[in-house]
């Protein structure tokens, strides 16, 4: 079996939080932007995964339990927002949800 | 009969905590017997809940201790957090009883969600572990994204809970990645911990603990709105309810220092040469953006907004200054900043009527003359604002700046002093159009919403308290960070 460091790990739980953080500012499409956080709070879990093996210290797997949590409470509340947007103005375009200065 | 193991643990620490989650739970149940559109009774039930959350905070001051394996801690800089949170939650619940009359928001929840939120600002201020830190700042955003787009019929109320979302989301992955570096070179999350690798860790460690530092410092923030991570706060500010809004701008704002505070002092202490330079520069921009924006602004609320947005600036001055004064000045200044900014929202939802938010600035002309008790009230809290003697504002701006200067950064109290000079303009430029202009609207007598009246009577007198004696109150303060250093 190949061994990789566990710093292998934390680049690319980072490279991933840097596509994820990208993908916020250039994508458009409200549900896409939505995404793109998930994928950097994953980031960050891979990242807390990897810091746990390496400290050979549980608490970064817990904390992982706990950012699932609030990601899925997060997705809640966010996807309801943006619902409600849609049924207002009926689009899911951020540069279209323009009545306040962006 | 089959028993379990009940955990040992330390309730008192608990208390305050648990007392605002019981009356959360509470009005959330009570909620379903109610029958609207009237939901005055839930406002009530919240504002004892809140109160006697505050009397238990009071009475623990000379008690310490922590609980949860020392996750959570018992000592006054949590219990200053605790009651002054409790204040302007309840204030924002006074507010909210009378304005959500003149909207379409008919639903308990917002007293629930509200009280929620409430329940993450005390575990922010009371932890010293980050996991919990990072829970409870969720706890509190995710119930005000939700109280910001809460009136779903109005758009532009879903547009601020959309940015509010999106930008708030954003930031706390740039929190939880800093938390993820500081885990990973100390292999633990309780802040002495974390402190202690940076004071003496390898070099490998103090770099990742200096790149933890950084992010932690852009999630803090986007959370206080300073410059440059304020682009958010003025849409947000001016789309939500105007009682959530008083909410974000005193409470909120509030926390999220709390937290920033206690982690950067406690923990990242012994890295305070490096991330003092980063403050000074985000304290000037903060200021300085906040400031020069506010003055060609034609709606209250977005002026407002940029005018919190310069109070974090100040409030960052003190965290610069740092030791016993400088983080006493900071916390007294929430104090007096939480009076004068949930009062002069509290003038604005006075001049808002049904359907009329009255939010543009043309529509206060001559309101001064005709309401000559809400011309009072605003003129206290703008000139407040302003940081005029003899007001709270003045007495806080006084110790922030003071203690820069004792601190040796002569500059930035420059700068300081010379930005507050500038917000007198557009301060004062309120007040101008209310007295000196002719042809705004009427506003409804302050009797017929005895609830506003009653946050602005409070409001007011707290503004004039902490102005006029201020030395017992900064005492306060002072002994409230003394857990801290």
């Amino acid at each position: 079996m190949t061994t990789v460091p566990a710093s292998w790990y934390v680049v690319l739980g980072i490279l991933l939080f840097t596509i994820g953080a990208l993908g916020v500012l250039v994508r458009r499409n409200l549900i896409i932007v939505f995404m793109a956080i998930e994928l950097m709070l994953n980031a960050v879990n891979l990242v807390f995964v990897a810091f746990a093996r390496q400290q050979q210290a549980m608490d970064g797997q817990v904390m992982v339990f706990f950012v699932m949590t609030v990601a899925a409470a997060e997705a809640a509340v966010g996807l309801a927002i943006i619902l409600a947007v849609f049924r207002n103005r009926e689009t899911v375009n951020a540069d279209e949800v323009n009545l306040l200065r962006w | 009969m089959t028993t379990l193991a009940f955990p040992d643990v330390a309730w008192l620490p608990l208390l305050p905590l648990m007392v605002i989650g019981a009356t959360a739970l509470l009005v959330l149940v009570a909620d379903l017997f109610s029958e609207g559109p009237d939901y005055d009774a839930l406002g009530w039930l919240g504002l004892i809940g809140l109160i006697v959350a505050a009397v238990c905070a009071a009475l623990l001051w000379n008690q310490s201790g922590s609980t949860l394996a020392g996750t959570l801690v018992l000592d006054r800089y949590g219990l200053f957090f605790t009651i002054l949170f409790a204040v302007g939650s309840g204030l924002t619940l006074l507010l909210s009883m009378n304005y959500l009359e003149t909207t379409d928001i008919r639903s308990g929840d917002y007293y629930t969600l509200l009280l929620f939120s409430t329940v993450g600002m005390v575990l922010m201020a009371t932890s010293v572990d980050l996991i919990v830190i990072f829970l409870g700042l969720e706890v509190m955003s995710i119930a005000a994204y939700a109280l910001a787009g809460i009136w779903r019929t109005q758009v532009r109320s879903n547009e601020a809970a959309l940015k509010y979302f999106i930008l708030g989301a954003f930031a706390s992955g740039f929190l939880l990645l800093g938390i993820a570096l500081l885990f990973g070179a100390s292999g633990e999350t309780l802040l002495p911990r974390i402190g202690e690798v940076a004071a003496t860790g390898t070099g490998e460690q103090r770099l990742l603990v200096t790149i933890g530092a950084a992010l932690l410092l852009v999630g803090f923030g986007f959370k206080v709105a300073a410059a440059p991570f304020h682009s958010w706060a003025p849409d947000v500010y001016e789309g939500a309810p105007t009682a959530v809004t008083a909410f974000m701008a005193a409470g909120i704002k509030a926390a999220a220092f709390a937290a920033f505070v206690r982690v950067f002092v406690d923990s990242l202490g012994p890295l305070a040469g490096d991330w003092r330079g980063a403050l000074w520069i985000l304290a000037v921009l903060t200021m300085t953006v906040g400031n020069v924006s506010a003055l060609v602004q034609r709606n209250i609320k977005r002026l407002l907004a940029y005018s919190s947005i310069a109070h974090a600036g100040y409030l960052l001055v003190g965290m610069v200054a740092g030791g016993e004064n400088g983080n006493a000045a900071v916390l007294f200044y929430l104090a007096v900043y939480t009076f004068m900014t949930v009062g002069a929202f509290a003038v604005v939802i006075a001049l808002g009527r049904r359907g009329q938010p009255h939010e543009d600035l043309d529509d206060w002309a001559g309101v001064g003359l005709r309401s000559p008790f809400l011309g009072f009230a605003m003129t206290v809290f703008m000139l407040s604002l302003a940081g005029v003697p003899p007001l709270a504002g003045f007495m806080g701006k006084f110790y922030l700046f003071s203690a820069a200067l004792e601190a040796g950064y002569v500059w930035l109290t420059v700068i300081a002093v010379v930005n507050s000079l500038v917000s007198v303009y557009y301060y004062v430029g309120v007040l101008v159009k209310m007295y000196m202009a002719e042809g705004g609207v009427e506003a409804e007598a302050t009797s017929a919403r005895p609830y506003l009246f009653a946050a602005l009577v409070a409001t007011l007198a707290g503004t004039f308290l902490l102005g006029l004696f201020p030395t017992p109150w900064f005492e306060i303060a002072r002994r409230s960070v003394e857990s801290l250093i």
